[in-house]
């Protein structure tokens, strides 16, 4: 068995009185698509956070490609090559679309120009944004300076989408990315998430879409109470048998239960 | 302009538009640094206050017998501490710029007023004048070493913000703090450079403003920060952040600048000038209001 690229044991965070994480686990494999899925306030956005950086977890260990990390912010994990895409989507609305995906990275000139005027490379970073819209086959945004604000929602997620993508060296994370959007523009979503797993990125997709969830993801973990109840495969699955894990209607060790791929 | 160039025999002369152009200066500098707060969404109310504290410290200094290269620093040093002490608030305490600045405001009025004894000091030194002579013609117009000054810190201003990667940041936490922060950026120290780099800002606006005329005077531009909020709005930076530009600043400055002299040539009270550049104030932000509106 391949070693997973991001892996999570015993994780557990408090607030006060209240358990968010119950020593939850995860496993993320390698070029999978991984949908997580669970009621609200079972703990999913908790457990993201954890993995992404955002909140670090009381007890508990993160393994990226089998090495124990500790993230102590966002941008620790990023720089260990995670890229969340957030539900807000985190753009600037009035700056064009190659300013936003090089946003806090940006791209300064070589030599004296660069290190003493830090003047930036404009020029190479439109052409790199250009090569990854085209990459990705975004190609109903006609222009990459235009800006953000003019754009549909699709348009603004598939930036979206497109910065992680240009930047997650190991893992995207997607945070309800077709929540806000119609059913064209959902379509259009879930070919950007095939085709950057295609790339050989493991995607993990936090979804309430069960539908959806179905039709892209290769293994659905299902959140409960702070924890991990079952991971299965949507081939195995019913739509309401997932449903009924996320609720407990149905425990994994049921006879009707479809089958879990780990042990809980 | 057309207007004040018909009712006036004088305000269309070559030599009453530099004169115009060097009344902008002082408000133009302020606007400056406020174009820079604005950007982030915050807004500067002290900013005239430091600026005349600025003056205040140039000439007491001079005056006293201090080396005017010394004066000059201890100038920039205490404007840019007081730009430091606004921002330090904003950002660590996370307090609404308006109020820090309003705070700081009467906070600075009355130390300037303490330090000032109840005096103005005339400021006779070469150096600490030297902004409002001099220079060369272009043209038939006089430009002053203010003006070139004037015109090196926009540009610099300008490059920074559209050309290195702290503009970008400037712009994109005015725009939506939140996303700046997800993408990385350092909202916080971004932010606060802002408020230094300004205070250092209104220090040149201290230096112009001796220029402009020679005399420390504690109840001098009282107006000064409304006037240049008026510049940056009449500019098109919007008020609520990550929109505008320096350029539109300049505008707006000249602007401001052409209506208070125009209308002091038309023989009009100062007072109902002011009544004009608050309609002018209301009316820009009512229209940025309305384009906003429109394009959600």
């Amino acid at each position: 068995m391949t070693t997973p690229a991001l892996q999570a044991r015993g994780l557990v965070k408090r607030y006060g009185q209240v358990t968010a994480i119950d020593g939850a686990d995860f496993d993320l494999d390698a070029g999978e698509v991984l949908a997580v899925v669970g009621d609200n306030g079972a703990g999913k956005s908790s457990l993201i956070k954890a993995l992404s950086g955002a909140l670090i977890p009381d007890e508990g260990t993160v393994l990226l490609d089998g090495v124990e990390t500790h993230f102590h912010s966002p941008l620790d994990a990023r720089h260990a090559g995670i890229e969340t895409v957030h539900q807000t989507l985190a753009l600037a609305p009035a700056m064009d679309i190659a300013t936003n995906l090089f946003l806090g990275r940006e791209v300064r000139r070589t030599g004296p120009l660069g290190s003493v005027f830090r003047l930036l490379d404009r020029n190479a970073m439109r052409s790199q944004a250009q090569d990854q819209l085209d990459a990705l086959g975004i190609e109903t945004v006609q222009h990459i300076g235009q800006l953000v604000e003019t754009l549909s929602g699709g348009q603004r997620q598939a930036v979206a989408v497109a910065r992680a993508a240009m930047f997650g060296s190991k893992i995207v994370i997607m945070d309800e990315p077709t929540a806000a959007l119609g059913v064209k523009e959902s379509g259009q979503v879930l070919d950007l998430i095939r085709r950057i797993r295609d790339r050989g990125l493991p995607v993990v997709l936090i979804s309430h879409d069960m539908p959806q969830v179905f039709e892209i993801a290769d293994r659905i973990h299902v959140h409960r109470l702070g924890r991990r109840t079952a991971v299965v495969r949507p081939a195995d699955a019913s739509m309401s048998q997932v449903v009924s894990l996320m609720t407990g209607a149905l425990r994994p060790g049921d006879p009707d239960a479809p089958p879990n791929l780990v042990d809980s | 302009m057309i207007v004040f160039s018909a009712t006036t025999s004088t305000f269309l002369t070559v030599d009453n538009l530099s004169l115009v152009v060097q009344q902008s200066l002082v408000v133009a500098t302020l606007a400056l640094g406020q174009t820079l707060i604005v950007l982030t969404g915050g807004i500067d109310l002290a900013n005239a206050a430091i600026m005349v504290l600025g003056t205040m410290v140039l000439a007491r200094l001079v005056i006293n017998g201090s080396n005017s290269v010394v004066a000059l620093i201890a100038g920039f040093l205490v404007c840019a501490a007081l730009g430091a002490i606004s921002g330090g608030l904003v950002t660590m305490l996370n307090l609404p710029p308006f109020i820090v600045t309003l705070g700081m405001l009467t906070v600075i009025l009355a130390a300037g007023r303490l330090y000032s004894e109840g005096n103005s000091y005339p400021v006779t030194d070469n150096l600490l004048g030297i902004l409002g002579q001099g220079g060369y013609l272009f043209g038939q117009i006089k430009v002053t070493h203010g003006m070139t000054l004037a015109v090196v810190m926009f540009a610099v201003t300008w490059y920074a913000l559209t050309r290195t990667a702290w503009g970008r940041h400037v712009y994109a936490l005015g725009n939506d703090p939140e996303a700046a922060r997800l993408t990385g950026i350092r909202v916080g120290r971004t932010r606060f450079s802002v408020y230094l780099v300004a205070g250092v800002i209104y220090a040149f606006a201290a230096w112009q403003a001796l220029g402009r005329i020679p005399n420390a005077d504690p109840n001098a531009f009282q107006t000064g920060n409304l006037d240049s909020i008026t510049a940056v709005v009449i500019g098109g930076t919007s008020l609520f952040g990550g929109r505008g530009s320096v350029m539109g600043t300049v505008v707006g400055a000249l602007i401001v600048a052409v209506l208070r002299s125009g209308l002091t040539q038309a023989g009009i009270d100062s007072l109902y000038q002011d009544v004009a550049t608050g309609v002018l104030v209301i009316a820009a932000v009512a229209f940025d209001q309305v384009v906003r509106r429109r394009s959600r």
